[in-house]
C-alpha cells in the first residue's frame, strides 16, 4: 500500500498495542466472564490484520516473524496434551481439573487445567486465520 | 497410569523427540539413540518370562472413555508377550542394522526412525491391548506408518505405488474388522477380549456371529498378505531393507496372525473358522512358494516366502482350532499343530529377518538385486555367505536348523488331521498334506535359488553397477545374531518351548487347560522314521531333481497367461474406480462458486422439507413468544434492508460493506439476547472476514450486471425464497416443540461446582465439550493449511 498512510500507520502502532492487551484480558477472563481462547484468538488477529493494512506484509513479516502453521501444530499439541494428561493421573480423557492457590500479588486465584486446553484454542485460531490471510495477502 | 502402559507409550514418546535430538546433534548418527529403546524394552519383556511360565497374566487398565466401554486395559498373557519380545527384540536388530544401512548424510534420518518408533508403539499396542476399540486404534495406526514407510523414499513412482496399495488394502480389511469387532460388541455389550471369551458359548448361535467371524478374518487376512489380498506385500518391498525386514516379515504383518490367535477362542468352536483359517492358510502357502520361484529380485522372493510362510502359520491356527471344534476328539494332537505355529513364528523371525538382511547387504554392496546379475560372491562375501546358508537351509527345512524342527511339526499336523472323520480320503481333507508337501518342495527350491544363485555360479562384475566387497562389520552384527539364534533355535529347541511356546500356545487355547495344569511341549530333534520324516526326504530329493533341471520348467511361467492376474485386476479396478469418480466429480464441480450454492441450498430445502412433512412436525405455537420491542424491529429492518442493498449494489465495495453491515447487525441481536460472548466473536470474526475481502477485492473480475438472464434469476429467487420459508419453518416448529427438558439447568447447576468456572459458555466450550472443540479447531488447521497448499501450489504453477 502506499507510503502516505501517516494517520492510519501512527494510530495503529497505538491501537493494534491496546487490542493486543485487550485481547489477552479476554482471553484469561473467559472462564467467569465472556471472552476465552476462540474470541482472544480472533481479536488477536485482529491487531495483526490492522497491521498489515497499515503496513505491508514484509514489514509485519519482518517485525512479527512468527510461522504460523507452527503456530497451528503447537496449538493442536496443547490441545491434544491437555487431554492425554488426564491419563497420568489415571482419569478419563480430557478430564480437567482445578483448584484454588495463594499466589503473590494476585492473591486467591484459580487455577485450571482448562486454560491449556484454552491457550491450544487460542493458538490454533491465531494461526489459522494468519495463515489464511498471509497467503491471500501473498498472492498479490 | 502404569509401567505398563508407559511401555506401550514408550516408541510414541521418543517419536516426538528424535526430530528435535537429530537436530542438535550432527555428529551422531540418530539411531545410536533409538536403539537404546528397543533394548530397554525388550530386557523388560524378558523379566516377565517367569511370571508367564506360571500360567500367569498382568493387567492393567486405564480409563480413557469409560462410558462406552472403552479403556486402555494393558494385558499380557503368554502371546502378547512372544510378540512383545519379537516387536522390541528384532526392533532392536533392524534399528542396530538401520544405522550402517542408512548414510547419515544422503537420507533423511529423523522422519525415518519417527515412522518406526511410530510402528513400534502401535505394535506393542495391538499385542498388548485387551480392548477390542484400543487394538483397532493401534491396528490402523501399523497401517498408516508402514505407509509412510513403504513411501520413505516418496520421490521414486513404485514406492508410493507400493504404499498406496498398502494402505488401501490393509485398512479397507481394517474397517471390516472394526465391523467385526462392533458386532461382537452387539452381542456381549463388551469390548475386552477376554469377557467376550468368557460368554464364547453363549453368542455362537447367534445370526450375527458367522458375519462378525468373517470380518473379523478380513482383517487379519489383509494384515498377513493371505490370498487374495497378498498382493500388497511384493511391492511393499519398494521400502527400505531395515523395514522390508522388521515390517513384512518379523512383525506387521503376523498382526493377522496374532489377530487370529487372539480371537481362536470365541470362534474356533465354528466349523466354519477351521475351514477358512486352515484353507485359506494353505492356499496362501502353494500360491505364494509357487510364485517366489519365478522371481528374479531378491526381496521379490523374501516377500512370496513371507507370503507363503504365513500361510503355514495360519493353516497351523486353523487345524489347531479343530481341538475346540471337535470337543470329544483327542485335542493333543491339534494343541501340537498350535504349539507347532507359535514355534514357527519364531523361527521365521529368525531365518527370514538375517535373510532380509542379507538381500539388503547384498543390494547395498552390489548395487543390484537381480539374481540374473549376481552371482559367486561367495569368496568375495563369506560371511554374508554364511548367514544366507544357514538361513535358507532354515528356510527350506533341513537339520540342523530351527525351520527343520516346525517344518516337521507342521508336516507332521497336517498328516494328523487326516485322522479326523471328516478328513477322510474321499473329503477334501486330504488337500491339506498334499497341498503342504508340494508346497514345501518349492519352499526348499527357492530357498535353493535364493543361496546359490546369489554366492555360486559365475561371477559376473561386468555387470555390477558397484565393485563388491564384505559388507562393514556392523552391518553384519544382526544378521549374524538372528543367524546365531536359527542354530541355537535349532540344536536346542527346549529353550523356547518351555519359556515361551508353552505360555503362548496355553493362552491361545486357555479353555484346554485345566486349572493348575500346564500345557507340556518338548520338542525333539529325532522323532523316529514318522511320515513327517518321509515327506522331509521326499521334499528334499524331488526338490534337488526340480532345482537342477529349474531352467527347462521354470519357462512354463511364461506360457501363463499374463493379463489376468490378481495384480492386474488391483490395478484395473483402481482404474475403474479413479475414472468413474473423476466422471462424478466433474459433473457437479463446475469450479463456479454460484452453482454449488445452488446445491446447498437445494439439498438444505429439500432435506428440511422432506423430513418436516414425513414427521408431520409442523407446529407454531404463540403461546411462548417473548414481545416483540423497538429494538428488534428496527435492528430487523436494517438487516432486512443491508440485505436488499446487496442485491442492488452496482460495485463489490458496496455490498462488502453492506455484508459487514448485516454482520454487525446480527451482533447487536445477541446483544440484545444477552449473548455476549456470542455477540463478541461475531464482531471480531466480521471485522476480520471484511478485512479479508478487502484483501481479495482487488483479483475480482469487475461485476457486471448483464451476464445472468432474467429466467436464472427467477430459478435464484425462488431458492433463496424456499431457504427463507424453510428455516423460519424449522425455527418456528422447533421453539414450539419440547420432546425433552432443556440441558441448559445442568449447565447452570454444574458450571461453577464441577469446573469452577463463571461463564457457562466458555466451560462448555473448554471443559464440558472440549472433544467438540479438539476436532473443531483440528478442522479449522487442517482447513487453513489447505487453503495455504492451494494457493502455494497456483503461485508456484504460474511461476512456471
Amino acid at each position: 500500500m502506499g507510503s502516505n498512510d501517516m494517520i492510519l500507520q501512527t494510530a495503529t502502532k497505538v491501537v493494534s498495542f491496546i487490542i493486543l492487551l485487550f485481547s489477552l484480558h479476554i482471553f484469561f477472563a473467559g472462564h467467569y466472564n465472556p471472552g476465552g481462547g476462540f474470541v482472544g484468538g480472533l481479536l488477536t488477529s485482529g491487531a495483526i490484520v490492522l497491521l498489515l493494512l497499515a503496513y505491508d506484509i514484509k514489514t509485519v513479516a519482518n517485525s512479527l516473524p512468527i510461522n504460523y502453521r507452527y503456530m497451528i501444530a503447537i496449538g493442536l499439541l496443547f490441545a491434544v496434551g491437555t487431554g492425554v494428561g488426564a491419563f497420568i493421573f489415571d482419569v478419563p480423557f480430557l478430564t480437567h481439573a482445578f483448584d484454588y492457590f495463594e499466589l503473590p500479588l494476585l492473591g486467591k486465584t484459580s487455577l485450571h487445567t482448562a486454560v491449556l486446553f484454552d491457550i491450544g484454542v487460542y493458538l490454533v485460531v491465531v494461526g489459522a486465520t494468519m495463515t489464511i490471510i498471509q497467503t491471500i495477502g501473498e498472492s498479490e | 497410569m502404569s509401567v505398563l502402559h508407559l511401555v506401550i507409550i514408550a516408541p510414541l514418546l521418543l517419536a516426538i523427540i528424535v526430530p528435535f535430538l537429530s537436530k542438535k546433534i550432527h555428529g551422531l548418527h540418530t539411531g545410536w539413540f533409538v536403539l537404546l529403546l528397543p533394548i530397554v524394552l525388550f530386557i523388560y519383556f524378558l523379566q516377565l518370562i517367569p511370571v508367564m511360565r506360571n500360567q500367569e497374566s498382568i493387567q492393567e487398565t486405564m480409563n480413557w472413555i469409560p462410558s462406552l466401554g472403552i479403556n486402555f486395559t494393558a494385558y499380557v498373557d503368554g502371546l502378547g508377550l512372544l510378540f512383545a519380545l519379537l516387536i522390541t527384540g528384532i526392533g532392536a536388530l533392524v534399528v542396530l542394522y538401520s544405522i550402517f544401512y542408512l548414510s547419515k548424510e544422503k537420507e533423511n534420518l529423523s522422519t525415518f526412525y519417527v515412522y518406526l518408533l511410530m510402528f513400534m508403539g502401535a505394535m506393542l499396542g495391538v499385542v498388548l491391548s485387551d480392548n477390542l476399540i484400543v487394538l483397532y486404534v493401534f491396528w490402523e495406526l501399523t497401517s498408516f506408518s508402514s505407509f509412510l514407510l513403504i513411501g520413505y523414499w516418496f520421490e521414486r513412482e513404485r514406492s508410493r505405488y507400493g504404499a498406496q496399495k498398502s494402505m488401501l488394502i490393509t485398512v479397507f480389511g481394517g474397517l471390516a474388522m472394526l465391523g467385526g469387532f462392533l458386532l461382537l460388541h452387539v452381542m456381549t455389550g463388551s469390548f475386552s477380549v477376554r469377557e467376550i471369551i468368557s460368554m464364547a458359548s453363549e453368542i455362537s448361535s447367534d445370526p450375527l456371529f458367522i458375519v462378525a467371524l468373517v470380518l473379523v478374518l478380513l482383517g487379519a487376512f489383509t494384515k498377513s498378505a493371505q490370498f487374495p489380498f497378498h498382493i500388497w506385500l511384493p511391492d511393499a518391498m519398494e521400502a527400505p531393507t531395515p523395514v522390508s525386514a522388521y515390517l513384512h516379515s518379523a512383525t506387521m504383518v503376523k498382526a493377522g496372525i496374532y489377530l487370529v490367535a487372539r480371537m481362536s477362542p470365541v470362534f474356533a468352536e465354528q466349523g466354519i473358522w477351521l475351514w477358512l483359517v486352515g484353507g485359506i492358510g494353505i492356499l496362501t502357502l502353494l500360491w505364494g512358494s509357487i510364485n517366489a520361484v519365478k522371481q528374479t529380485d531378491l526381496k521379490a522372493i523374501l516377500a512370496f516366502s513371507t507370503v507363503s510362510q504365513l500361510g503355514l502359520i495360519m493353516s497351523l491356527l486353523g487345524v489347531g482350532a479343530a481341538a475346540l471344534h471337535f470337543t470329544e476328539l483327542d485335542t493333543n494332537i491339534y494343541m501340537a499343530a498350535t504349539a507347532a505355529a507359535v514355534f514357527h513364528l519364531v523361527n521365521h523371525a529368525t531365518f527370514k529377518g538375517s535373510l532380509f538382511m542379507v538381500a539388503g547387504i547384498v543390494d547395498h554392496e552390489t548395487g543390484t538385486r537381480d539374481i540374473r546379475k549376481l552371482g559367486g560372491l561367495m569368496q568375495i562375501m563369506p560371511i554374508t555367505f554364511t548367514i544366507a546358508l544357514i538361513g535358507s537351509f532354515s528356510m527350506a527345512g533341513l537339520p540342523p536348523f530351527n525351520g527343520f524342527l516346525s517344518k516337521e511339526m507342521f508336516l507332521e499336523s497336517m498328516v494328523d488331521i487326516l485322522s479326523l472323520n471328516i478328513f477322510q480320503l474321499e473329503t477334501w481333507g486330504v488337500l491339506f498334506p498334499v497341498l503342504a508337501w508340494i508346497a514345501s518342495v518349492f519352499t526348499f527350491i527357492y530357498s535353493m535359488i535364493f543361496l546359490f544363485k546369489t554366492f555360486r555360479g559365475k561371477y559376473k562384475p561386468e555387470k555390477l553397477p558397484v565393485q563388491p566387497h564384505e559388507a562393514p562389520i556392523g552391518m553384519l552384527i544382526s544378521p549374524i545374531i538372528l543367524a546365531a539364534l536359527v542354530i541355537v533355535f535349532g540344536l536346542f529347541p527346549n529353550i523356547l518351548s518351555e519359556s515361551i511356546i508353552e505360555p503362548a500356545a496355553s493362552s491361545i487355547m486357555p479353555e484346554l487347560i485345566a486349572a493348575g495344569q500346564t500345557f507340556d511341549i518338548h520338542i525333539s530333534f529325532w522323532h523316529g522314521f514318522t511320515p513327517a520324516l518321509w515327506m522331509t526326504i521326499g521334499i528334499i530329493t524331488v526338490g534337488i531333481l526340480l532345482y537342477v533341471t529349474l531352467p527347462k520348467w521354470k519357462k512354463v511361467y511364461e506360457k501363463l497367461p499374463k493379463k489376468i492376474t490378481l495384480n492386474n485386476m488391483y490395478d484395473a479396478g483402481l482404474m475403474r474406480l479413479e475414472s468413474s469418480s473423476n466422471k462424478a466429480t466433474s459433473f457437479y464441480m463446475t469450479g463456479s462458486i454460484r452453482q454449488y450454492m445452488i446445491y446447498i441450498f437445494i439439498g438444505l430445502i429439500s432435506i428440511l422439507s422432506f423430513s418436516l412433512i414425513s414427521k408431520n412436525a409442523f407446529a407454531i405455537d404463540t403461546s411462548n413468544v417473548a414481545p416483540v420491542g423497538v429494538y428488534e424491529l428496527v435492528l430487523a429492518f436494517i438487516v432486512v434492508a443491508a440485505s436488499f442493498t446487496i442485491l442492488m449494489a452496482r460495485t463489490r465495495l458496496t455490498s462488502i460493506i453492506a455484508l459487514g453491515a448485516v454482520g454487525y447487525t446480527v451482533a447487536l441481536f445477541f446483544i440484545l439476547f444477552r449473548a455476549p460472548d456470542l455477540a463478541l466473536t461475531q464482531l471480531v470474526i466480521e471485522t476480520i472476514s471484511v478485512a479479508l475481502f478487502l484483501l481479495c477485492f482487488y483479483h475480482l473480475p469487475k461485476l457486471s450486471r448483464k451476464e445472468e438472464r432474467i429466467k436464472f434469476k427467477l430459478t435464484n429467487a425462488i431458492i433463496a425464497g424456499g431457504v427463507g420459508v424453510i428455516v423460519t419453518l424449522v425455527t418456528l416448529s422447533a421453539h414450539s416443540t419440547k420432546l425433552f427438558e432443556s440441558i441448559s439447568q445442568y449447565y447452570i447447576e454444574n458450571t461453577a461446582e464441577k469446573a469452577g468456572g463463571g461463564n457457562m459458555v466458555n466451560v462448555i466450550l473448554v471443559d464440558f465439550r472440549g472433544l467438540d472443540t479438539m476436532f473443531e479447531i483440528a478442522v479449522l488447521g487442517i482447513a487453513a493449511l489447505g487453503i495455504y497448499g492451494m494457493i502455494r501450489l497456483r503461485l508456484s504453477r504460474r511461476k512456471k
